[in-house]
């Protein structure tokens, strides 16, 4: 699946930057304005990230939308590991946290938030998720990164960048919650992957 | 891990960490509207039971349907198994029905052993309790309850029982939640004290990687749990102990010993519980009495147990906690 | 009637020798023996014992013949190197009358693959009340000697010095299965470190032991000899050591599987090795060892138990216990006896085949390799080593632990009073 793809070999030595750090907070910060116009105030949003990235990028989000709007806006994180259609593909993974934020999905406008999307089955298991969890009023969906080669209908409402890639280079989110510091990396995928 | 999950010794410290943090995302599912995940839709588990044992066999039960599994209750109980034929042959046929799991309860010590490694059968085959020998998943859920109370929910995940002191009390000799719990708590860094009447301590003890005490009441200032066993009254017939009162004044948990334990110190009993005997009601309904969460914490132990044995292609690859995965 | 010349033998591991047998008799021995008129079996270097005796083998006719008969058993024994085995009573019916004894004793000298002789029960089917007409069984065809309640103990102490005492009359003696039962009740292994961890019930030692020693006692106060089964313990190796140092009428034997195996292999739960006695430590295999070699332990007797597959393809506690063994016992003995040092193949012979005809009173087996003895013979192939392979045996049951294991020696010729019982390998 696309989530598992995108972490492969990260620290591919011909990788290059194709976003730096200043260009991730320019980049959020033009989709929170487009969230906040969409949204018409975005007094109902309810933001989910997708573990581990995802999540971050939702809560850095968050707080951009919060000094567009000067309102607190509900963020959580939705893991989608048991809904995957590979997960007979792999041995089991560890499960990340769904974290719901207290007034619930009901009738809000959930935008789930990705670091990158790919072939748009990590965001189908995430629809499901939502099914099991509550009845939101539309569900958006915001990445940093959009590199194309979707398996299925999906599409994003909001996208950081839009990165034409061979299916034999890698994308690779760096965060600095996570990794230290601020990239996207793009890399060809080593021999025999 | 291992294809098959039949002793609480074949769980390394990684493997048993995995199962409770799992375990503890999957007990969140049970506060959402939709109690149910998706992830074993289109697999066939057998809940199959010589034993009469209806409260593992509904935990199993729930956690299986949690998961979306096809369940299928084969309950033999009454039926002789004497000549034991009945175990292959079932065994066989259900085989033969294509099924991906078996969850089995037996009264021999080793059933699930040899289901697992005779070649009767390919499934995967969880031990819900055989004989006197081993009882993995109760252990694991008693290893939860504590590291919740203990340690917290949150700040529990990724850690172990380092260091915790845990004393289990009652008739060790014929108990497989015993077993199950000394092998795993070691793994998991606690130290173990089995208390008991040296009538219902096994001879060989003695390689068991724990202490053994014969007086509660030495044991009691110090320990951060104290996990009652059942006892059986019939045990006094052959000559294990006295009289039910003698027992419960050597070995019972009444209010006073409650008092001399710890502040922070919980009681737990894996059920049923005989009130009076090895517990008294005073001390198994305060709040410091665990065993109905340990019935509820039993089905998500259960639920990460099956999704990690069972979720992929392959049994779960333990690594270092902490790391990333995806 | 026809002469056999076996050419170039080491009649009990000794320097190679001719041995010429004519009819039912060894003829002559020595070096160079004329082949005129012979039959030549070259020995090549093999090792030429006399005929080996079993004084515990489970033939399990009348009443089980799914798992052996008296046919099928022989000739297990014969390929096994087998002249003659005594034949266990706890058959259905039970062999506590002069009838059923006759019966297994005619069966054997019908099929004439080994001499059968038949144990009679101490008591009433094995009840451990009442016993036996020992003296009938005595005196019928098969003239029984040895009376056993085996699978059973005798534990009654009061029936057992009866027991002793009666058989005096006429030289007989009981051999006593050392278990007393209170103290295993619902034993499924040896009690300790592994049954601990199992979560098997344990079968004591002292199980064995105390009933050991309360018989010796018997044995002394009333003047009668005793002979233990398969001995399983350092302790009744001490208790036994003891009491023939004190001039107790006392024999004892050892099964091969507890000279070589030990309880850790129940750790497979794989009921091919539950067995009575339990396998025990590898402490104890080591005491046994040192006391068949200084003598403590007079004999190997196999306790052959045949089983059928669906006895022992279940869980541990629902399995029968027991073991295959007349096909094996020679090859484990070398193993843990000739090749450790601890015995010489004249060593081996004096235990399996000596000492058990002596203690059973088996008239013509046992007997030195010399002329004039009959010819109840073996030769064993020593430098041969192998896997053991069920599928081949002789026996109607395939109950072994040594399935796949390698083992050295193999029993290629038998010769019973002159008649060879197997040749090359192969029953005739």
């Amino acid at each position: 699946m696309d989530k598992h793809d995108t972490q492969a070999n990260p620290q591919a030595s011909d990788a290059r930057p194709v976003l730096e750090g200043p260009d991730i907070a320019r980049v959020l910060t033009r989709i929170a304005h487009e969230i906040v116009e969409r949204a018409k105030g975005a007094d109902d949003v309810v933001l989910l990230g997708i573990p581990t990235r995802g999540v971050f990028l939702a809560q850095r989000l968050a707080a951009k939308l919060e000094q567009i709007t000067d309102r607190t806006v509900p963020v959580g994180s939705l893991d989608i590991t048991m809904y995957r259609d590979d997960l007979r593909m792999h041995p089991p993974r560890a499960l990340a946290r769904t974290e719901i934020p207290g007034d619930g999905i009901d009738g809000r406008l959930v935008v789930l938030v990705d670091d990158v999307l790919f072939s748009g089955r990590t965001i189908r298991a995430a629809l499901d998720a939502l099914n099991d969890i509550g009845r939101p009023r539309a569900v958006q969906l915001a990445v940093l990164v959009d590199r194309g080669h979707r398996e299925l209908p999906i599409r994003a409402d909001y996208v950081g960048k839009n990165l034409p890639t061979s299916l034999r280079e890698t994308v690779k989110v760096q965060l600095a919650e996570e990794d230290g510091r601020d990239t996207v990396l793009l890399g060809a995928k080593p021999a025999g992957h | 891990m291992q294809r098959h999950l039949i002793s609480a010794a074949d769980l390394t410290r990684d493997d048993a960490v995995l199962i409770l943090d799992t375990a503890e995302e999957m007990a969140r599912v049970a506060d959402r509207p939709i109690k149910k995940l998706p992830t074993l839709r289109g697999r066939t588990i057998v809940n199959l039971f010589f034993e009469d044992s209806t409260r593992t066999r509904i935990s199993f039960e729930a956690a299986e349907k949690r998961l979306s599994a096809d369940v299928i209750n084969f309950t033999a109980k009454g039926s002789s198994v004497s000549k034991g034929e009945s175990l292959k042959d079932t065994a066989q046929t259900l085989e033969a029905m294509g099924v991906d799991a078996v969850v089995i309860r037996h009264g021999a010590s080793g059933a699930p052993y040899r289901l697992a490694n005779s070649g009767w059968i390919d499934a995967a085959v969880i031990n819900a309790g055989d004989g006197t020998h081993q009882h993995p998943t109760q252990a694991l859920l008693d290893a939860f309850t504590m590291r919740r109370r203990l340690i917290g929910r949150d700040a529990g995940l990724g850690q172990d029982l380092s260091g915790r002191r845990i004393t289990v009390v009652g008739d060790v000799l014929h108990s497989r939640v015993a077993r199950s719990n000394v092998d795993l708590l070691h793994t998991l860094g606690a130290e173990v004290t089995l208390v008991a009447p040296p009538t219902l301590v096994p001879v060989g003890v003695e390689n068991w990687p724990c202490e053994v005490s014969y007086d509660l009441d030495s044991t009691l200032p110090k320990c951060d749990a104290v996990m009652m066993l059942r006892v059986q009254r019939e045990r006094m017939n052959a000559a294990f102990f006295p009289t039910e009162r003698e027992y419960s004044r050597r070995y019972g948990l009444d209010g006073d010993r409650m008092a001399r334990l710890p502040e922070h110190a919980i009681v737990m009993h894996p059920g049923p519980m005989v009130r009076g005997m090895e517990i008294t009601a005073e001390v198994a309904d305060s709040d410091r009495c665990t065993a109905v969460e340990q019935v509820s914490n039993g089905v998500s132990i259960r639920m990460a147990v099956l999704y990690l044995l069972l979720g992929g292609n392959e049994p779960a690859v333990t690594r270092p906690t902490g790391s990333e995965e995806k | 009637m026809s002469k056999i010349l076996i050419r170039g033998a080491k009649v009990l591991g000794g320097e190679p020798q001719d041995v010429l047998i004519d009819g039912e008799t060894i003829a002559e021995v020595g070096t160079g023996l004329s082949a005129e008129g012979a039959e030549v079996v070259e020995a090549g270097g093999k090792v030429l014992l006399p005929g080996l005796v079993d004084l515990h083998t489970h033939l399990r006719e009348p009443g089980r013949e799914d798992s052996e008969t008296v046919l099928t058993g022989t000739r297990a024994a014969a390929s096994g190197g087998y002249t003659a085995v005594f034949a266990m009573a706890n058959t259905f019916p039970v062999a506590d009358t002069a009838g059923v004894v006759e019966q297994v004793y005619r069966l054997g000298r019908e099929h004439g693959y080994c001499d059968v002789q038949p144990i009679g029960a101490v008591t009433v089917g094995l009840e451990g009340r009442k016993l036996a007409e020992l003296g009938a069984m005595h005196e019928s065809a098969a003239g029984v000697t040895v009376f056993s309640d085996d699978g059973k103990c005798v534990d009654d102490a009061v029936i057992m010095r009866r027991a002793l005492e009666y058989v005096k009359a006429f030289g007989g003696v009981v051999a006593q299965h050392a278990q007393e039962p209170r103290l295993t009740e619902g034993a499924q292994m040896n009690e300790g470190v592994v049954s601990a961890e199992l979560g098997l019930g344990g079968w004591p030692a002292v199980a064995e032991e105390s009933i050991i020693a309360r018989d010796v006692l018997l044995a002394e106060h009333v003047g009668s000899r005793v002979h233990i089964c398969h001995l399983s313990t350092a302790g009744s190796v001490e208790i036994v050591r003891w009491a023939k140092s004190r001039g107790i009428d006392v024999t004892a034997e050892v099964t091969p599987h507890h000279l070589l195996l030990t309880d850790e292999l129940v750790r497979s739960y794989n009921p091919v090795y539950k067995v009575n006695p339990p396998l025990r430590t590898e402490r104890d295999v080591m005491a046994l060892r040192e006391a068949l070699a200084d003598g403590t332990i007079d004999i190997v007797a196999t306790d052959h138990a045949p089983h059928p597959h669906e006895d022992k393809d279940c869980e541990w506690a629902a399995a029968a216990m027991g073991m295959v063994g007349l096909e094996t016992a020679l090859s484990v003995v070398q193993e843990t006896m000739v090749a450790t040092g601890l015995l010489d193949w004249a060593g081996v012979a004096d235990r399996m085949s000596v000492k058990p005809a002596q203690i059973g009173q088996a008239a013509g087996h046992g007997r030195p390799v010399s002329a004039g003895e009959p010819a109840n013979l073996t030769l064993v192939d020593t430098e041969y080593r192998g896997q053991v392979d069920p599928a081949g045996f002789a026996s109607r049951s395939r109950n072994t632990p040594y399935e796949g294991r390698e083992l050295p020696g193999r029993v290629t010729h038998t010769w019973l009073r002159g008649k060879a019982t197997l040749v090359d390998g192969k029953l005739t």
